[in-house]
């Protein structure tokens, strides 16, 4: 092996190290002003009417529900997208739980047999007032959900006002939603 | 005498003993000045003093309550156990940045004490490059994470512990792990001051080996431990979910492993001596990301830590002056260390030349998995998730050939080998691989865990047929057996111990791919059937515990009529933090474990329903039991080094008796 080889092979890791870290920094420093957020997934429906659908229920949860039913509402919805395959989805029902007892929350099934969804509801009690089943994930393309948990903050009348990708809590709750429930 | 004052000066202290411990022998080193490199062991053990000291002052500050400091207020309760007490002073960010420092220290402590055979220089570069890293991390603690800060007014109680927290198993999980992370610093301090003196030989490979290999035991108990504690606390049957903070800690693993490896041939042949450095950095740097950047906030995990991106600055920096500074030093220092041993590819030094390559390349797959999704939405905005299905299709292929190799690695000889006099050692494994393929055809389904499992018992059996043919069984008389057997050398013995395990997990990493599981509502009395096994529900019954409430169903478990067990999960109501857990019940026979979870109550009177979660994972004790083989074989090994590094000096003792 010749010098310059061996010297652009030993200067690999610390290059490689080095575009990580302004990664990391880019990351961080972008954090602190906003601009960038894990958790945060920007979703092109929000200002706009709910797609239109209707799914079956879960066994034993009731019926399911439709876009129309949605929109007849005459409180604001929280429509919350859910899996028992998902592990966030489990951190977040504790929260969902506190946040059902002020506003009412509808969850959908996404891309889940309807058996376990209904099991993984009813393990710890459900914070849902409506359940359906989005077997195939159709429903969710629609809404431009790109992963699970994901929620949206549904006005009477059908119109999407806020969306979240993060696990819900309380403190979400208070921040971001309850502001906006003010307005309606 | 321990109150939260005199830990915070303690702290303080320790870190300008650090500062002191880096400058002063590396100075001395380059003036070859034999005095002020000698400081650096007392300088190590003074850190040492210091640092536990501070560390027992945040233990008593938990102990008698005393809620004036912000830690124990926002973390601990008067209601809480006193062990609890005591292992939550590291359940949260700052108490363990101050176990993680601690825990350096006492690696510091350890060179100084262990490390007497060392040439001075080495030692004391090796303690200053510990002392710099030590350093840096105190003064992250004392700036940004200060466990000793006070509040005013005091609170009258603490806010309590999560619940999911007071568990004796994650109770001695975090120190285990982090003595993992951290004992990769003496090697990564290796690296350095041989960067530094610019020499890297076999003695440097002798010296740098136990250090890898105890590092390398602790963190695979602490990672085995902390899958144990997510599949028994959880209640979610799962026992890893390829999250980033569980990746974090599997990403060292591997290189570690690759370092253990690698280190062998610096030792017995001269050779890899670049590579091995560079692992020794590498994973020293991955700990270090690994535990740090999961508390930055970056990496999106359920593993909830407190986020503060303004910390997140301070421990880049840090990482980078770390990680960026070995690097570098490595860029300009490792082109001038040069091999000397000549191996042809098929020899032991091949097939560990091989082992690196895979597990490298299984650590890169890791790697980019955790690293691809903050990175795709920095650079395209895009926000995506990547889960089980990437990391299942990019390792399982990789492994295979991993094992494949663990198999016929240890019966090479080094430098060259002849195939065919290898194969003939290795028949009697491969017709016991060859059942364990139809076994696994019989009781498996899917062709990767079929492949897994059969190559799993081939390494399990290769070891074992490989230990027998050294201590000459059916070759020579049982007198001569019991002297080949004294004087295998440990390592072997280890080596052997360790790849079993390793094939252990993969059998029960195999059966676990098997498990079946369901979810069913039933009234009191009904029976449902679950793979063969019928399940009852018998009775549910309420109590009331210290600090919760409590759910508690009796299940029976019969096969075939006969009764197996019965199980008494648990589901309990935490009032004071609204918080529910789940108490999983387990019964196992080592071969099969049973696993019953209670959920919802629905209904009153006679229409009472209650949702259950059965499982049946076949051979998931095996995952944890193999973990713990493969650290005592670990153990096994070091017990080796110990006594051949003490060797020279207990000769020299002898030697002295005599005259």
């Amino acid at each position: 092996m010749n010098a310059t080889r061996r010297g652009i092979l030993t200067a690999a890791p610390i290059i490689g190290a080095g575009v990580l870290g302004v990664g990391f920094w880019r990351m961080l420093s972008d954090m602190r002003s906003g601009a960038f957020d894990p958790r945060a997934i920007k979703n092109p429906n929000v200002g706009k009417p709910i797609p239109s659908f209707a799914m079956p229920g879960l066994p034993g949860l009731g019926d399911g529900f439709t876009d129309a039913e949605l929109k007849a509402q005459h409180r604001p919805v929280l429509v919350n997208f859910f899996a028992s395959w998902c592990i966030p989805c489990v951190a977040e029902m504790p929260g969902l739980r506190a946040i059902s007892r002020n506003m009412p929350i509808w969850g959908i099934a996404y891309e889940d047999k309807p058996e376990n969804a209904a099991g993984f509801v009813q393990r710890d009690g459900s914070p849902y007032a409506r359940v359906a089943s989005d077997r195939h994930g159709r429903v969710a393309i629609d809404w431009g959900v790109t992963g699970v948990p994901e929620s949206f903050l549904v006005a009477p009348g059908g119109r999407i006002i806020w969306h979240g990708s993060a696990a819900l809590d309380p403190q979400i709750y208070e921040a971001e939603i309850r502001p906006r429930l003010a307005g309606l | 005498m321990f109150g939260p004052e005199q830990g915070h000066f303690a702290l303080a202290l320790a870190c300008v003993l650090a500062l002191v411990q880096f400058a002063v022998p590396l100075w001395g080193a380059s003036r070859r000045d034999a005095r002020l490199v000698g400081l650096a062991p007392y300088l190590a053990v003074s850190q040492l003093i210091a640092l536990g000291y501070s560390f027992l002052c945040l233990v008593m500050c938990a102990v008698s309550d005393d809620f004036s400091v912000q830690n124990v207020a926002a973390n601990s309760a008067v209601s809480k156990p006193l062990l609890y007490k005591i292992t939550g002073v590291w359940g949260n960010h700052e108490g363990s940045v101050l176990l993680w420092t601690l825990i350096l220290a006492v690696c510091g402590g350890a060179v100084s004490l262990f490390g007497r055979n060392l040439p001075d220089i080495l030692r004391g570069r090796v303690l200053a490059i510990l002392g710099g890293v030590s350093a840096g991390f105190q003064m992250f603690c004392l700036l940004t994470s200060d466990p000793f800060d006070r509040v005013f007014p005091a609170p009258m109680d603490g806010q309590g512990m999560n619940p999911l927290l007071q568990d004796p198993g994650l109770a001695f999980h975090p120190p285990i792990l982090y003595t993992g992370y951290v004992g990769f610093a003496v090697p990564f301090a290796f690296a350095v001051a041989a960067l530094i003196e610019g020499r890297v030989d076999a003695a440097w490979g002798r010296w740098v080996r136990p250090w890898a290999v105890a590092a390398w035991c602790f963190l695979t108990c602490g990672i085995a431990l902390g899958s144990w504690w997510s599949y028994y606390v959880l209640g979610w049957g799962g026992y890893w979910f390829w999250d980033p903070v569980e990746n974090a800690s599997l990403i060292p693993w591997l290189t570690g492993t690759a370092l253990v490896h690698s280190a062998i041939v610096v030792e017995k042949r001269e050779g890899l001596k670049i590579w091995t450095v560079l692992l020794a950095i590498a994973t020293f740097s991955f700990s270090l990301s690994g535990t740090f950047l999961v508390r930055s906030g970056i990496l999106n995990s359920v593993h909830a830590f407190a986020n503060d991106p303004a910390r997140g600055v301070f421990i880049l920096a840090l990482l980078a002056i770390v990680i960026g500074g070995s690097l570098a030093l490595f860029a300009w220092r490792a082109p001038s260390l040069t091999s000397t041993g000549l191996f042809s590819p098929v020899s032991r030094e091949g097939s560990l030349v091989l082992n690196n390559i895979l597990l490298c390349s299984i650590c890169a797959v890791v790697v980019t998995g955790t690293m691809y999704p903050p990175f795709m939405q920095l650079l395209a905005g895009r926000t995506i998730s990547v889960g089980k299905p990437f990391f299942d299709a990019a390792t399982i292929p990789l492994t295979l050939p991993l094992l494949l190799a663990m198999g016929v690695g240890t019966a090479l000889p080094w430098k060259r080998a002849q195939l065919a006099r290898t194969f003939s050692h290795l028949y009697a494994a491969a017709g016991i691989a060859a059942v364990g393929l139809v076994l696994c055809f019989w009781k498996l389904s899917g062709i990767l865990p079929i492949a897994c499992g059969a190559l799993a018992v081939w390494v399990i059996a290769a070891s074992v047929s490989d230990v027998l043919r050294r201590i000459g069984i059916g070759h020579t008389s049982a007198q001569g057996v019991w002297e080949r057997m004294k004087n295998l050398p440990r390592s072997s013995w280890g080596a052997a111990l360790a790849h079993i395990g390793a094939g252990i997990t993969i059998l029960g990493l195999c059966g676990m791919s098997q498990a079946e599981h369901a979810i069913v509502e039933v009234h009191i009395g009904e029976t449902r059937s679950l793979a063969g096994d019928d399940w009852t529900l018998l009775d549910v019954h309420d109590y009331i515990g210290p600090n919760y409430k409590a759910m508690q169903a009796d299940i029976a478990i019969r096969h075939n009529g006969k009764l197996v067990t019965i199980l008494h999960p648990e589901k309990r109501d935490f009032t004071t933090q609204s918080q529910t857990t789940t108490e999983v019940a387990i019964h196992t026979n080592f071969i099969t474990d049973l696993y019953g979870v209670v959920g919802d109550r629905h209904g009153t009177g006679k229409d009472t329903t209650y949702v259950l979660r059965l499982h049946r994972n076949p051979l998931a004790p095996w995952m944890w039991l193999g973990g713990l083989i493969m650290a005592i074989g670990g153990a096994f090994s070091l017990s080796d080094r110990r006594m051949r590094i003490g060797a020279p000096k207990r000769a020299a003792a002898r030697n002295m008796a005599r005259a």
